[in-house]
């Protein structure tokens, strides 16, 4: 019954001794508030406990010092909490620019996660001990919530945008993660276990499970629906060209700037005209239904990559992505390596 | 401050040998309790009607922790546990803990402590009830339908796109409640504007009838955005407008601000009569002045105030701006400041008292210390770093509880015990009320500390079934509530029984000062032989005159 018990969650990353520093702090106070409030009021209800019903005590109405002090003094230990919280917080919300990024999606009721070298996970995410490794999810359905505890971090997963969660693991071993936000009847069941490898040994984890990168799958794609047929040098400025655009500042009609990061890319990729770049006319179509999470991954993947000089040729070979549903379910089952050549030799047959 | 004049002396026996005419018993038959104008029978209308519903949602929790008494979820299935936890919540939020005591006790005392036949508009406070009551009816149609699974808290895009379950009802039930709750704080509100008895100034108010007036002004500025939300809800449902859903364009966090900008509020909805109460029992037991009093009574309108400032705190994680974070952070630390006020000033009104241990006083101190747990464990929500770790988890469970069971129904059944004489005209059975009490006391902390534990370990909210590590503290939580079940069986049988067999109560049976215990129990239906004319302050028991300490 008592298999595993500890009274103390594990701490296995380098947020888990800071937040548990804060965390017995407060315990702290909370202890010596409790206990100064009980024995006052223990004192006081014995040492002045009822003894005859005609004695009326003398009245005391109030006492501006003592306002003052269970005023100030609860205010100042308050605000020592608050900044304390908020260093970590934002140490918690600004991830290392070294990270390794893993993308992981939740639907009802798995987790999907994929590194950035293609490999696939369901429920289960092996990474390298020491090393910072950034989550970029979102949700293909309701809101998520991604929990490891022994690493003290959570965020939940949102359809339609990007959120990021960011760790760096301090002890090798396994580690439950929950979703911790319902989700519907068996959320219960969406747990999976995080597994820290030494580097060299996830090294190897990954050489086994290789697969095209995320971003090679990405520039197929980026091929294959024709975005470069517009976003080309040569496309007499239809759209604009996407080289070196991840993380940079982007001015948009109306003159509003916004930072270029996972969320805008697939903003725009979805609903073009939500946010039109300065100068450009918007004549870009949604592509709403002809990509799944999965294949906007990969083309944001390919996207972060993609610096100057690197956009793909143009390949007319590939139907409009209008008319190709079955191609678009096919592509949903994992392409195979060895595959990859049949594309090839089907555009040289046309 | 002047000297003063004592109230007259309690009567501790004053027989009923005359049938004078009270409000119970001035007219009989159904017809006379349906149709009612009396705010007296009106709020007996509601303690009937949430008693009910406090029972039905307590069997939902029952249900709840047998079920996480063994990790492997063998005695239900996943959807109806989750139908079981979703139907606590709505049943005790909406229909229990938000009328309970504004309804109950504010409808019974707010106009006998201030000297008023009635409060100021009678047909409307009946139509409250009856608007709660088609609200119940909702409910029960929900919970007969097939229940509903989303949680009480309603989060898209999964309850109105993905939960197969009676949303739109239960959201309806939740919509007319909240109009019921509506009409309550405007007619309290106008009541204590205008219909103070002569004399009665804001400042000689009893301090119970400002934490109503503080809970009305949350009841009346928030529940209209809980209507809101619940609409738009609809609208997108039925007319597909993007609102919450990001297929339409919309976005699910948006829903999260609406319905917590109500739903914090409706926290202190909940909390703040039960400090009200809390005030009143401290100095009648303590036969002594309150200490501080517009410390007391301005702390409850800063929480009103503040309490519509701290929605973001429960959205840290949420993809919420980290800035936003940081400035819902600040404004809830500052929550802390008016409750420590509060609670030091009870603390030093029984210094130098004459303390009684009556059930009612067992009760104020266990609000104090419980409340004190739950205000402070409060502190690791609002800070930032701690909620990430701990928001969604059991920790948040423990910390609302302890408010929301440690505090409010703990304040309630005190009030209830303190008013109950003047309420039914007799005693309750005292022995049986202490006994009670300190079940309630051991049971309520051992169902609910081990879950602070439970929390920090990591396990989630809302799970059927968990890893086997957590299932000690479990074991122990579903003990403490089959003790807290008897603790609360308990006052259930005694307050039946005490309405035809026990001991007379006579006007004053506390010795308390307030304008209620000058008249008979039970009141006459104008709650006054003559209107009274208040020349003093709240809580004067001594001749002496007051002082004050530095």
């Amino acid at each position: 019954m008592n298999a595993d018990f500890r009274l103390l969650p594990q701490q296995a990353s380098t947020m888990a001794p800071r937040v548990d520093a804060l965390f017995w702090f407060i315990t702290a106070i909370c202890i010596f508030f409790t206990i100064l409030v009980a024995v006052l009021l223990l004192t006081f209800a014995i040492r002045y406990r009822r003894k005859t019903e005609d004695y009326f005590p003398k009245p005391v109405v109030g006492s501006k010092v003592l306002e003052a002090a269970w005023s100030i003094g609860p205010l100042a230990l308050v605000m020592v909490i608050f900044f304390w919280g908020a260093s970590i917080y934002f140490d918690m919300m600004r991830p290392p620019e070294d990270a390794l990024e893993v993308y992981v999606t939740g639907k009802q009721w798995m987790w999907h996660l994929q590194h950035s070298g293609g490999q696939r996970e369901i429920n289960q995410l092996h990474i390298p001990l020491g090393k910072p490794v950034k989550l970029i999810m979102t949700s293909e359905d309701v809101l998520h919530d991604f929990y490891i505890p022994a690493f003290r971090v959570k965020m939940d997963t949102v359809p339609g945008k990007y959120t990021t969660l960011w760790f760096q693991a301090t002890k090798l071993g396994t580690f439950d993660f929950y979703c911790a936000l319902y989700c519907g009847t068996e959320h219960a069941r969406m747990i999976g276990t995080v597994t820290v490898m030494k580097p060299r040994e996830y090294e190897q984890w990954l050489t086994e499970r290789a697969d095209r990168s995320l971003a090679l799958q990405g520039r197929q794609l980026f091929q294959k629906l024709q975005c470069v047929t517009c976003h080309h040098p040569e496309a007499n400025n239809r759209a604009p060209i996407l080289e070196n655009l991840y993380g940079r500042m982007v001015e948009l009609e109306g003159g509003r700037n916004v930072l270029a990061d996972e969320s805008y890319l697939r903003e725009s990729i979805l609903y073009p005209a939500a946010k039109v770049r300065a100068g450009w006319r918007p004549i870009m179509p949604s592509y709403v239904g002809q990509v799944d999470e999965n294949d906007l991954v990969r083309l944001i993947a390919f996207l972060k990559g993609l610096k100057t000089g690197q956009t793909p040729a143009r390949v007319e070979d590939f139907p409009a992505p209008a008319v190709n549903e079955k191609e678009a379910a096919k592509d949903k089952e994992l392409p195979k390596p060895n595959e990859q050549p049949k594309a090839t030799d089907k555009a040289k047959d046309k | 401050m002047t000297t003063v004049a004592v109230e007259p002396r309690p009567q501790p026996f004053e027989p009923r040998s005359i049938k004078r005419a009270d409000y119970l018993n001035i007219s009989y038959g159904v017809r006379s309790w349906l149709l009612t104008l009396d705010h007296k029978r009106i709020a007996i209308l509601y303690l009937i009607s949430i008693s009910i519903f406090f029972f039905v949602g307590g069997v939902f929790a029952a249900v709840v922790r047998l079920e996480l008494a063994t990790p492997k979820g063998d005695l239900l299935q996943s959807d109806t546990y989750n139908k079981m936890f979703t139907l606590h919540g709505v049943v005790m939020l909406f229909f229990f803990l938000i009328p309970a005591i504004p309804a109950t006790l504010g409808n019974f005392l707010v106009p006998l402590m201030i000297g008023a036949k009635d409060l100021a508009f009678p047909r409307l406070n009946l139509m409250s009830w009856y608007v709660f009551m088609i609200a119940g009816m909702f409910g029960i149609y929900t919970m007969l339908a097939g229940g509903v699974d989303t949680g009480w808290t309603f989060y898209t895009p999964l309850s109105p796109k993905y939960a197969n379950s009676q949303v739109m009802t239960a959201a309806l039930a939740a919509l007319i409640a909240g109009f019921s709750s509506i009409l309550t704080g405007l007619n309290f509100m106008v009541t204590i504007h205008k219909m103070r008895a002569p004399g009665l100034t804001w400042f000689r108010l009893p301090l119970f009838v400002w934490s109503q007036y503080a809970t009305s002004l949350i009841q009346i500025l928030g529940t209209p955005v809980l209507a809101v939300t619940i609409l738009l809800v609809a609208a997108e449902r039925m007319l597909h407008i993007g609102i919450f859903d990001p297929a339409l364009g919309g976005d699910p966090v948006l829903f999260q601000h609406l319905f917590w900008f109500y739903s914090h509020p409706a926290v202190y909805i909940m909390i703040l009569p039960a400090m009200g109460v809390i005030s009143e029992l401290v100095t009648t037991f303590a036969k002594k002045v309150i200490f501080g009093y517009s410390f007391i009574a301005f702390s409850s309108v800063a929480i009103a105030v503040l309490g519509f400032l701290v929605w973001g705190h429960h959205m840290f994680v949420s993809s919420q701006s980290p800035y936003a974070g940081l400035i819902f952070s600040f404004l809830s630390m500052l929550v802390a400041i008016p409750s420590a006020i509060k609670v030091f000033n009870w603390t030093a009104t029984l210094w130098r008292g004459s303390v009684s241990w009556d059930t009612p006083m067992l009760y104020a101190f266990g609000f104090i210390g419980l409340f004190t747990i739950g205000g402070l464990t409060g502190l690791f929500l609002a800070c930032l770093a701690t909620d990430v770790h701990l928001t969604h988890t059991y920790f948040v469970v423990a910390h609302f509880h302890y408010i929301m069971v440690g505090g409010a129904i703990m304040a309630y059944l005190g009030g209830l015990h303190y008013w109950w004489p003047k309420i039914t005209g007799r005693m309750y059975p005292e022995f049986w009320a202490k006994f009670a009490a300190i079940i309630i006391f051991v049971g309520f902390n051992l169902t609910f500390f081990p879950q602070f534990v439970l929390g920090y370990q990591g396990m989630p909210r809302r799970y059927h079934e968990y890893p086997a590590e957590f299932q000690v503290l479990n074991v122990m939580s579903t003990a403490g509530a089959s003790i807290l079940a008897v603790g609360y069986i308990i006052p259930a049988v005694y307050f039946i029984w005490s309405m035809k067999y026990a001991k007379v109560a006579g006007r004053n049976p506390w010795g308390a000062t307030g304008l209620e215990w000058s008249t008979t129990s039970p009141p006459p239906a104008d709650n006054f032989e003559k209107t009274p004319i208040v020349s003093l302050p709240p809580y004067i028991y001594s001749k002496e005159e007051a002082t004050v300490v530095p």
